[in-house]
């Protein structure tokens, strides 16, 4: 059994951890309040952006010379993955959960034989992904500094994308983020944006005709590089309220684990207390007895 | 029957205004200045660096935006954009900074007609404000 001093010191030691972890949580929970607001407020602009194109892309009469960034390269061959994790850590299974599904992609896509490129943004995603795709990252960006997602950020990542496509370094993007659900609830997704998916919200009526000016085709070709920040930018902002969930409800386990860890250890310490009087009044009682 | 509409703008951040008593809306499309009444036809176009002018029963507004999207139906103009500033909050220095970068961005040797033209816009704007 562990001396008294020992324990001792290893209470204190769980008390300290359990003070840290607790203030990680308040201030979690502070951030996260932010990070959930902009994410709400960040949603009408993403929506709009949204079904002006479905109304665009509905009027679209000739689908062979829409933009690529709307009807695809022709090719599903080399596939780009964005991979959006946190930078910092200790928010429980949030980066792990976006890692695994991503992982699980691309086996998917390995079995089928298509070719992989992965774009991390966030540090902690690739020092994950780099020691087993660590080939396949041609990217990768960081935020550290700045404090809160914003949409300059977004705009940057989205302007690398284009460009790569442009220059036809991959037919298929998908971005991998966790969306924010509520508090301990996460859920990770995998959303192709290019070329982007229009058919799922056929049930929208857009049966309006809309004017045009300029036509369709040319505002189409300026909305979808926009449409690709505005959708990454909505991944970060989802994904910084998931961070904070996810480290909020980690730290608060943290919290509570390192409360049982006290309790175990103070009853440890109290025994072996009072085993060591115990023992000493044994030793005095039969001391004595022998005179 | 009243002529008054609702105006939406939003940027990305957040939703950045909000009005029901609108009765007219000028804003800078791509080719060219467009006014907006009450019951227009539903319309969809995108903008360039300008003025964007709301004229309303509480009075006149006007607001600098560097692109956007303006999408117009069922009496209500929707109006996206990445970047704006209302000009009555406008700061000299904020002012002279960005008309250095639209300067900047136009005098780029490399950038294409399209973007020139697009900084050319900015630096235009920029100036009638100053």
């Amino acid at each position: 059994m562990a001396s008294l001093d020992d324990l001792k010191k290893r209470i204190t030691s769980v008390k300290s951890t359990q003070k840290i972890t607790k203030a990680m949580k308040m201030v979690a929970a502070a951030k996260l309040k932010r990070a959930q607001d902009s994410a709400e407020k960040g949603r009408p602009y993403s929506e709009k952006m949204n079904n002006i194109i479905l109304n665009l892309s509905s009027g679209i009469s000739d689908k062979e010379t829409a933009p690529k960034l709307l009807s695809g390269s022709g090719k599903e061959q080399i596939h780009l993955c964005v991979v959006m994790t946190s930078d910092r850590g200790l928010c429980g299974g949030f980066n792990a959960n976006i890692i695994k599904k991503a992982k699980s992609y691309f086996t998917k896509l390995n079995k089928e034989g298509k070719e992989l490129k992965i774009i991390t943004v966030g540090s902690k995603g690739n020092d994950q992904l780099k020691r087993v795709y660590g080939d396949k990252i041609i990217e990768n960006i960081s935020f550290k500094n700045s404090k809160n997602a914003n949409y300059f950020d977004a705009e940057k990542v989205g302007k690398i994308i284009i460009e790569k496509f442009q220059k036809e370094e991959f037919d298929i993007c998908t971005i991998f983020y966790n969306q924010f659900k509520n508090v301990i609830t996460q859920i990770p997704q995998a959303q192709q944006i290019i070329p982007l998916n229009t058919k799922s919200d056929d049930q929208n009526n857009s049966e309006d005709n809309y004017e045009f000016e300029p036509d369709e085709d040319e505002i189409l070709s300026n909305l979808l590089p926009k449409n690709i920040s505005t959708q990454i930018f909505k991944a970060m902002l989802e994904n910084s309220a998931s961070e904070q969930g996810a480290r909020m409800s980690a730290m608060d386990n943290a919290t509570r684990n390192a409360g049982e860890m006290v309790d175990k250890l103070t009853i440890e310490y109290n025994r072996s207390r009072q085993a060591a009087i115990t023992k000493e009044l044994i030793e005095i009682i039969s001391g004595a007895e022998s005179l | 029957m009243s002529d008054e509409f609702k105006i939406e703008i939003v940027n990305p951040e957040k939703s950045f205004l909000s009005k029901e008593d609108v009765n007219e809306v000028v804003v800078p499309a791509f080719e060219g200045e467009m006014g907006i009444l009450k019951d227009h036809i539903s319309i969809i176009s995108f903008l360039k660096p300008g003025i964007v002018t709301i004229q309303a029963k509480s009075g006149e507004e006007k607001y600098y935006v560097e692109d956007g999207i303006i999408e117009f139906k069922n009496n209500t103009l929707s109006i996206l954009t990445s970047y704006i500033l209302n000009l009555k909050d406008i700061e000299k220095n904020k002012l002279q900074e960005l008309l250095k970068n639209a300067e900047e961005e136009s005098n780029k040797p490399e950038i294409s007609d399209q973007l020139k033209y697009l900084a050319d816009q900015k630096v235009e704007t920029l100036k009638s404000i100053n």
